[in-house]
């Protein structure tokens, strides 16, 4: 039985249309990765799966519990009462592009706030918890540090921790990595690699093709707000079936090789016109 | 010319009025903080009905005079009935005023934070209340210190107002000395001198306590 369960989301913000009846089902255990051009729905899906957005349209189940309701032939969705929402909603832990540490808390205060707030754990255990699971993403040493003294990859660590900390039974991933420095990519993505060899059931938007190809079960190519495309990571990169799709990942590619230029040009391979800094570029 | 005599001999009783003044304004500052904070979170608390009377409340305070609103709470309210001493006066109608004002920087505090903080919080199971509390409002108070600081001053400076309804405050104090002497360019520049001095102090107070109390991020 999936765990998660969507049926014909629609949403559509003021005339334009982000999402047109998107289906899909996620079995536990299951990293699926969604990636497509940007406007393509990938982030506006997972904010209404977990109702940061709210959808028009379509029905929503986590592990057999629906979020909102969806009434009438043309599945009008509508909101559960907040606190229902609030209950429902911290089942699922959700990773922002932008990090979005809590900037007025300790590393270890961001991690210990959700479950001593929410979850009404004592203050104590909720520390003690947190201080565990940042040991365990190799954060120890930075428990008591503010978000303005961490590096953007400690600090999506720490985000990592925080949205743990609740105990989700589904983590959703949206460009974990691409407010990144190039060098800070990896340590975000480890953490990402030994959370799905835990066993968590993740879905990743992200343009990293190698982490999706070296994690991910299934694949999703989502374009003008459907998918186009779904299916093994060595399918869809190896072999994709739609014209979209080969577009978008030849792009990518490309893109990819551009950020590699200096050794590329070392090596000798061809590659588009030198960037001069492409690490300053992608600087916050 | 310049009679310093005057201004030192006057300089007790000009110093009872300027400890009036610091009591009025003082009192009125703690009202106007609860009530601004109160209104500034009702007005972003998402409920329309709270919304709403904040909103009524901002316009009438923003759209009249303040000497106005002193004389409707001292001689209106007689006029019902319900008699206060000038000094619980001038506290209610400084504190109701200036809780107005506080109100709305208090809104475009909270609203200026990141919408980032709020969804984080919110993914994590946050009720809207918790993550005014735990979240907005501690990121809030340190963003406002300055605007409230000059919105205290002007309380302070307005508190003059309140020689209109015969509070013994440090204007009315000088303006008692000067129908005795006629000195009216001493005794305001003396008058002048003694607020610019409980300003500084103020805005002082609160430059220290944006850079040593809430340093930390």
């Amino acid at each position: 039985m999936p765990i998660l369960r969507l049926e014909h989301l629609s949403k559509s913000f003021a005339a334009t249309q982000v999402l047109r009846d998107v289906s899909l089902s996620v079995e536990r255990g299951e990293i699926l990765i969604i990636i497509g051009p940007s406007g393509s729905g990938k982030t506006t899906l997972l904010r209404c799966l977990h109702c940061l957005e709210v959808p028009d349209r379509g029905s929503i189940e986590l592990d057999g519990v629906a979020f909102g309701t969806c009434r009438g032939a043309d599945r009008a969705w509508s909101p559960d009462p907040p606190a229902a929402m609030d209950r429902k909603r911290r089942r699922i832990g959700f990773v922002f592009q932008r990090f979005n540490l809590f900037a007025n808390l300790t590393a270890l205060d961001n991690v210990s706030i959700g479950p001593q707030r929410v979850l009404r754990v004592p203050k104590a255990d909720a520390r003690a918890r947190a201080a565990i699971l940042l040991e365990r993403l190799g954060l120890a040493a930075h428990a008591a540090k503010l978000p303005s003294q961490l590096s953007g990859g400690q600090q999506q660590r720490v985000a990592i921790a925080r949205a743990l900390s609740m105990d989700p039974v589904l983590m959703l991933f949206d460009e974990p990595t691409s407010a990144l420095d190039p060098e800070l990519v990896g340590e975000v993505l480890q953490t990402m690699k030994d959370l799905a060899r835990s066993g968590m059931t993740m879905i990743v938007v992200t343009h990293e093709l190698d982490f999706a190809r070296e994690v991910g079960d299934r694949v999703i190519f989502m374009d003008g707000g459907a998918i186009v495309e779904e299916g093994k990571p060595a399918e869809i990169f190896g072999n994709p079936k739609h014209e979209r799709t080969r577009t978008f990942l030849r792009r990518l590619l490309r893109e990819a090789q551009s950020h590699r230029l200096p050794e590329a040009a070392a090596t000798g391979v061809e590659g588009e016109a030198p960037r001069l800094s492409p690490l300053a570029e992608r600087r916050d | 010319m310049f009679d310093v005599k005057l201004i030192i001999d006057s300089m007790p009783f000009l110093l009872r009025g300027a400890a009036y003044t610091v009591q009025v304004s003082v009192l009125a500052i703690v009202f106007g903080l609860v009530l601004g904070w109160v209104l500034g979170l009702a007005s972003v608390s998402g409920i329309a009905p709270l919304k709403a009377i904040t909103w009524c409340y901002v316009q009438f305070i923003r759209g009249t005079p303040l000497l106005v609103q002193i004389f409707l709470i001292y001689f209106g309210l007689a006029a019902l009935g319900i008699s206060l001493p000038a000094f619980w006066s001038g506290v209610i109608a400084l504190g109701l005023n200036s809780g107005g004002f506080q109100a709305e920087i208090v809104r475009a505090g909270i609203e200026s934070i990141d919408r980032g903080q709020t969804e984080a919080a919110r993914s994590i199971g946050m009720s809207r209340g918790q993550t005014l509390i735990f979240i907005l409002v501690p990121q809030t108070i340190r963003r406002v210190i300055p605007p409230l600081t000059n919105e205290l001053i002007t309380l302070m400076k307005s508190s003059s107002l309140l020689s209109a309804i015969a509070a013994l405050e440090l204007t009315h104090a000088g303006q008692l000395i000067i129908a005795r002497t006629f000195a009216a360019f001493e005794i305001y520049a003396a008058v002048a001198l003694i607020y610019l001095v409980m300003v500084s102090v103020l805005s002082r107070c609160s430059t220290l306590l944006e850079r040593r109390v809430f340093v930390n991020y």
